[in-house]
């Protein structure tokens, strides 16, 4: 027989475990693969975050949080305009995308039957998630810049939130879609049984039953949207002030990370750490937030 | 067979009622008259529609896309399913308990005043909460955990909730689609005595799997059967008998009603 | 008439009948909800009109040309997407000749019961966080700390690999190689979530099956569960390729922002959303609809690609419904 010739334990019918066979040992070596796969993949966060966390991190300090970013070619100065913008604009683009959003899900989940038009929505939402976040702020340009749309002001920080909200929309409500499925339909059978109309039945008895689910996938989307650079770079533009009003140009720290990034100051450049830092670790803990929400939702 | 009834004492009739599901015909020319104040049974094999017929009566098929009637279901002297009728306010006075406990994932107090404030009570709260439940026997277990969660109780105390949240709304006739299928038969019998207090006050119809249970707690009984017609392959559900539930399970009319009652099929 | 229920005062019950208001409110909350969600398509219609009528005037005058050719000279108003367009296409399927074995092996590895569970876990967690890195930040790190660091390696292979036309150029800094890389950390978090979901779907009486005929743990993934979750995964592959044809910010700061076409990996390139994020802020007059001429592509490929990948999703899950 082919197999290893130490018989003193291995006879033909035994039933020990031979490393030497060939199955055995692509078994091995597809795991190690594998495993070496698995390590390659989180290898860029664990450098990434390490980074952004070290070089960052070290230049977090009260004046960083508050001030403005000094001119081209001087050093200190802080991204508090941006910090400020960051959160004007998600904002905006919250107050937008939640409710047409909730809605929208409320309608796919509540309402919508076999026709046409629940059909077509669906497909939306998907083709809508899938449009490059570049091609919202494009769509935004020409909507709201070029067109000068509010007040005669071409780039806004009203701008910059509806485009942010054309991007959040499809997981808005893709989120409440999701959520409000996972409710028992007996819920909403119990409620109109009472003769509840369908509008109480949904705000009173769906809604809520589903309000956790929906408010982690909101809180991730707005999370995630408030790290998006490039529906920003030409709708809300840049500004190394404080922000001046809804229908001017406004500063954000993803659009400042790009912007500094590529300048040939040092001042500037670790400025962009610093805001990397910042914005991640908004976006970490609003992840870990989630998901420890999360954990308390078992339908 | 409704000979023995006068109008008066019919609560809802159902006037060659069938129902499909899109293309397939569900169930077929039913002609029935529930007694007012008395506990009507439906029983049949599964599939016969006999649940599909008791959702009729409330306009719960109208959440069931696809879901079509014909025919005319008569509640006090209006036709439910007439164009001008809202099936909001037909379930508002025929109120429904389903086969699995649906408590809301609210306080036990919350669940039985829900109903009540959709419905407009401007009553004492405090003392209707007291009052249903003690109808729906559940007053002594709950009444010093009334903010707890509905969740918080065993499957037959929710389904006695669910119930006391049909009477919060003092509902004309109660539809119960197989109640305590899903319930230990301790629970089971709590709510068969709750049904024997009930019918002094309310209508109802009970769907049911059990015969035992349709001989203990009704006064009619309804049996539904699956046939074959000649112009369809598809086997469509129809009303075989309806009489006293004494003549359907003593003496039945057909052939079918006396195979089934004996435990033949089904 | 109607004699009422004993106890009962349904005097007290004020709205049995439905008030007008109520029903107003149900039917208005009704017609509310249908408004909201044809939001989704308004904003979808005004994409394409947006696009599509800021483009007009390029289409006009270049027509399909456009596509073929690759001079971009705003003074001499001469306008070509190729090298944009090659550079799309070239670095998202490279990116993703990367990326998918990467993805599913790791989603095997995280499935599959090879490690124990608490740290499948926290290797889960880690790959999800990595999708929630905004990508301009993994362009600042792609341009300070991982593109220094490759610089030796592309040269390397320049000086070994140098007759190849795509290693002809000496690497002097931003490029596609780079780029192409910080692609595959874009698109590495989607292909393995949606493998890892599409291998826990398949039903474990398939693995116990195969199992229990002798397989190893191997000839089982390889032969009967990869198969079964064929379709998710293949799905997943088309949508991390829609990503990453429209993944802006991290390919532009490391790309090199060049309109000249080459082969060459080491070179800097383009692709069609770096050219737009580049150049969109500074355009005007006649840039400006060559730009959305450019955007209009970019939208079709992307849409192309994303309706495949549902499509494909769709059909062959059925052959395992």
């Amino acid at each position: 027989m082919a197999f290893s010739s130490d018989a003193v334990v291995h006879h033909p019918a035994s039933l020990c475990f031979r490393p030497s066979l060939p199955r055995n040992r692509w078994n091995a070596l597809l795991t190690v693969v594998v495993a070496v796969f698995s390590s390659i993949a989180v290898l860029p966060l664990v450098l990434v975050l390490g980074y952004v966390l070290f070089k960052g991190g070290s230049l977090i300090s009260a004046e960083l949080l508050t001030e403005l970013p000094p001119p081209p070619g001087l050093d200190g100065g802080g991204i508090g305009n941006a910090i400020l913008g960051t959160t004007i604009v998600t904002l905006v683009a919250s107050l937008i995308a939640i409710p047409v959003g909730v809605g929208g899900g409320v309608y796919l989940a509540e309402y919508s039957r076999s026709g046409w038009f629940a059909q077509f929505v669906r497909f939306g939402t998907n083709v809508l998630s899938g449009v490059p976040s570049i091609i919202c702020g494009v769509f935004i340009y020409g909507l709201i810049v070029s067109t000068r749309f509010f007040f005669g002001q071409s780039y806004s920080a009203m701008a910059g939130g509806v485009a942010l909200s054309v991007l959040m929309l499809p997981t808005v409500i893709k989120t409440t879609d999701e959520a409000l499925k996972l409710v028992p339909r007996e819920l909403r059978l119990g409620a109109m049984g009472l003769g509840a109309s369908q509008f109480v039945t949904i705000t009173r008895i769906t809604l809520p039953t589903a309000f956790t689910p929906i408010a982690t996938g909101v809180v991730l989307g707005i999370a995630r949207a408030a790290g998006e650079t490039a529906p920003l770079i030409f709708t809300a533009l840049f500004s190394p002030f404080w922000p001046e009003g809804l229908f001017n140009p406004i500063a954000t720290m993803s659009v400042l990370i790009f912007n500094f990034a590529i300048m040939p100051y040092e001042a500037q450049n670790a400025l962009a750490w610093a805001a990397s830092f910042v914005l991640v670790l908004m976006i970490l803990l609003a992840n870990l937030f989630a998901r420890w929400v999360a954990r308390f939702t078992r339908v | 067979m409704t000979s023995t009834l006068t109008a008066t004492q019919t609560c809802l009739s159902l006037e060659d009622v069938s129902i499909r599901y899109w293309n397939t015909e569900a169930v077929r020319g039913v002609h029935l008259a529930v007694p007012r104040h008395k506990v009507t049974a439906f029983i049949g094999p599964s599939g016969c529609g006999k649940s599909t017929v008791l959702r009729s009566l409330n306009r719960m098929n109208d959440l069931i896309e696809g879901c079509t009637l014909s025919g005319r279901v008569v509640f006090d002297g209006q036709d439910l399913y007439a164009k001008t009728v809202d099936p909001v306010e037909v379930r508002r006075r025929i109120g429904m308990v389903f086969q699995k406990p649906n408590p809301f994932p609210k306080t036990i107090y919350d669940n039985i005043a829900f109903g009540a404030r959709i419905n407009g009570y401007t009553g004492d709260m405090d003392e209707l909460v007291e009052r249903s439940l003690r109808k729906a026997a559940l007053w002594d277990e709950t009444k010093d955990k009334l903010s707890e969660s509905g969740y918080a109780l065993s499957g037959g105390q929710q389904q006695r909730l669910c119930i006391a949240r049909t009477i919060a709304i003092d509902p004309e006739v109660i539809l119960m689609d197989e109640p305590c299928s899903a319930l230990d038969p301790i629970s089971t019998l709590k709510i068969e005595e709750m049904i024997h207090e009930l019918k002094n006050s309310y209508t109802i119809v009970i769907v049911t799997h059990n015969m035992q249970q349709a001989v203990r707690v009704s006064d009619m009984t309804g049996f539904f059967n699956v046939n074959t017609f000649s112009d369809r392959d598809a086997k469509v559900g129809c009303l075989e008998e309806f009489a006293d539930t004494q003549t359907i399970f003593n003496s039945p009319q057909q052939k079918a009603t006396q195979d089934y009652v004996s435990g033949r099929f089904g | 008439m109607v004699p009422m229920a004993a106890g009962a005062r349904p005097e007290l019950f004020t709205q049995r009948r439905r008030p007008l208001w109520e029903l107003l409110i149900d039917r208005g909350f009704q017609k509310l909800v249908v408004l909201l969600a044809s939001v989704v398509g308004l904003v979808l219609v005004g994409i394409l009109f947006t696009v599509l009528g800021g483009s007009t005037e390029a289409i006009g005058r270049f027509g399909l040309g456009f596509l073929t050719t690759s001079n971009w000279d705003p003074i001499a108003e001469q306008y070509g997407a190729f090298t944009a367009i090659y550079g799309t296409v070239v670095s998202s399927l490279l990116a993703l000749l990367i990326a998918v074995p990467l993805g599913v092996g790791t989603a095997i590895f995280l499935t599959e019961n090879i490690i124990p569970l608490p740290i499948r876990q926290v290797l889960g967690v880690m790959v999800e966080l990595l999708a929630a890195i905004p990508s301009v930040v993994l362009g600042l790190w792609a341009i300070f700390v991982m593109e220094p660091f490759l610089r030796p390696f592309l040269e390397l292979l320049h000086t070994s690999l140098g007759w190849m036309p795509f290693f002809s150029t000496v690497p002097m800094g931003p490029g596609m190689a780079p780029a192409i890389l910080i692609l595959v950390v874009t698109v590495l978090p989607i292909i393995t979530a949606i493998s890892r979901d599409s291998l826990q779907q398949v039903p474990t009486e398939l693995r116990q099956a195969a199992y229990g005929i002798g397989t190893t743990r191997w000839e089982a993934i390889l032969q009967v569960i990869l198969p079964a979750a064929v379709s998710g995964i293949t799905g997943g592959v088309m949508l991390a390729l829609g990503r990453a044809m429209g993944e802006t910010m991290a390919v532009t700061m490391i790309i090199g922002n060049s309109n000249n076409f080459t082969l060459s990996l080491l070179a800097p390139g383009n692709t069609i959303a770096s050219m737009l994020a580049n150049q969109f802020g500074e355009a005007d007059g006649f840039q400006v609809s060559a730009l959305m001429y450019a955007a209009l592509v970019l939208m079709l490929l992307t849409l192309v690609v994303n309706v495949l990948a549902q499509w494909i999703v769709r059909r062959l899950s059925l052959k395992y419904a």
